[in-house]
């Protein structure tokens, strides 16, 4: 028990990364009205760049842009986990534009966003079909 | 400095979940974005905080705006206009079926939802068990040569930081690997982006009519 407190202690940055994630996932899971699912998928996405970021991270080290007499002692930042990172912004926009361009769609075939409305009108559909 | 942030950005994520305004969410969810941005310059990720200040949280605020702008702004009081359009008496037995199944499957849903996420969140917190302290010089990713190898070679990182100015050219390192090293990935971020565009423009073409677009050029005729 004491050993897991002192790896949390140490480790206390994941403990914040996962907290973020997981308010994401929360909100994609357990909220009913489609653009908050949305905001859920772009706070679980950004704890996943963090996430990754840190992983290249070096303290006491500097930006990845090469100087003439930079000393010795202070290393580079690992550019990496940094270029894949900036890819995946840009994609998760696009995954972003594209949710929200659907999002306009389904309020305009259904008049709701909220997915209980929206899955008992299909219901009273199916019914009213058959 | 840094765990001052990482506060704030907690406390701004659960007030983005949290609030009942959407518009004001979306509010929230940039100032989130730039948060993070922030972080990630103190971290040295200078490229990347910049993309998420201007991407992050401006373009995606702008795409939030303009979504809310055609659905409205409540979240749970939709407008059932167009449920008018149907008879009467369907249109109130639907709109009472469906506030009992929301109410119904909210609350257990929720339930659900904490279930899954405390069992992600435990596997999670397991997984770091094995993880390097952050911002360690000599960690796994971090390591000046690739103890994989049996001459002990430079690991890629390092590579792309001692010849770069010599294969690419520029003193940004990130620039050269996003742009030469790893071209194809930029290649096929750009195909995505071109991909999404497409989607959006089918997408919202065919609701275009319904916003008076039509009328307009109509009038302007």
């Amino acid at each position: 028990m004491r050993d897991l407190l002192q790896h949390l202690w140490t480790h206390y940055h994941y403990v914040i990364y996962i907290a973020l994630m997981l308010i994401g996932l929360y909100a994609v899971l357990a909220k009913g009205n489609l653009v908050k699912k949305v905001i859920g998928l772009n706070l679980l996405q950004t704890a996943v760049f963090l996430f990754y970021l840190s992983i290249g991270h070096k303290t006491g080290g500097t930006v990845p842009v090469l100087w003439e007499g930079k000393p010795d002692a202070i290393p580079y930042e690992n550019p990496l986990p940094h270029v894949l990172m900036l890819t995946a912004i840009v994609v998760g926009v696009s995954i972003t534009a594209v949710a929200l361009a659907l999002i306009v769609r389904i309020k305009a075939a259904y008049g709701t966003v909220e997915e209980g409305e929206i899955l008992a009108l299909d219901e009273a559909d199916g019914q009213g079909g058959s | 400095m840094e765990v001052l942030i990482l506060a704030v950005l907690v406390g701004l994520a659960i007030a983005a979940v949290r609030v009942r305004d959407l518009l004001t969410a979306t509010a929230i969810l940039g100032a989130y974005s730039l948060m993070m941005a922030l972080l990630w310059c103190t971290m040295n990720a200078l490229d990347v905080g910049f993309t998420e200040a201007a991407v992050g949280a401006g373009i995606s605020t702008v795409l939030m705006l303009a979504a809310i702008g055609r659905i409205g702004r409540r979240e749970g009081g939709p407008s059932r206009m167009p449920l008018l359009r149907l008879p009467l008496l369907s249109m109130r037995q639907r709109v009472e079926r469906a506030e009992e199944l929301e109410e119904g499957q909210g609350r257990a849903g929720a339930w659900g939802a904490v279930l899954v996420c405390a069992l992600v969140g435990g596997l999670l917190l397991y997984g770091t068990a094995d993880m390097p302290r952050v911002g360690r010089q000599d960690s796994p990713a971090n390591r000046k040569d690739d103890p994989a190898t049996p001459a002990n070679e430079a690991s890629i990182s390092q590579r792309y930081l001692d010849e770069s100015p010599h294969d690419v050219g520029p003193n940004n390192v990130v620039t050269s690997v996003l742009g030469d090293y790893r071209g194809y990935d930029t290649m096929g971020e750009t195909c995505v982006i071109f991909t999404a565009a497409l989607c959006v423009l089918m997408l919202l073409r065919q609701a275009m009519p319904r916003t008076g677009g039509r009328r307009r050029r109509d009038g302007d005729a």
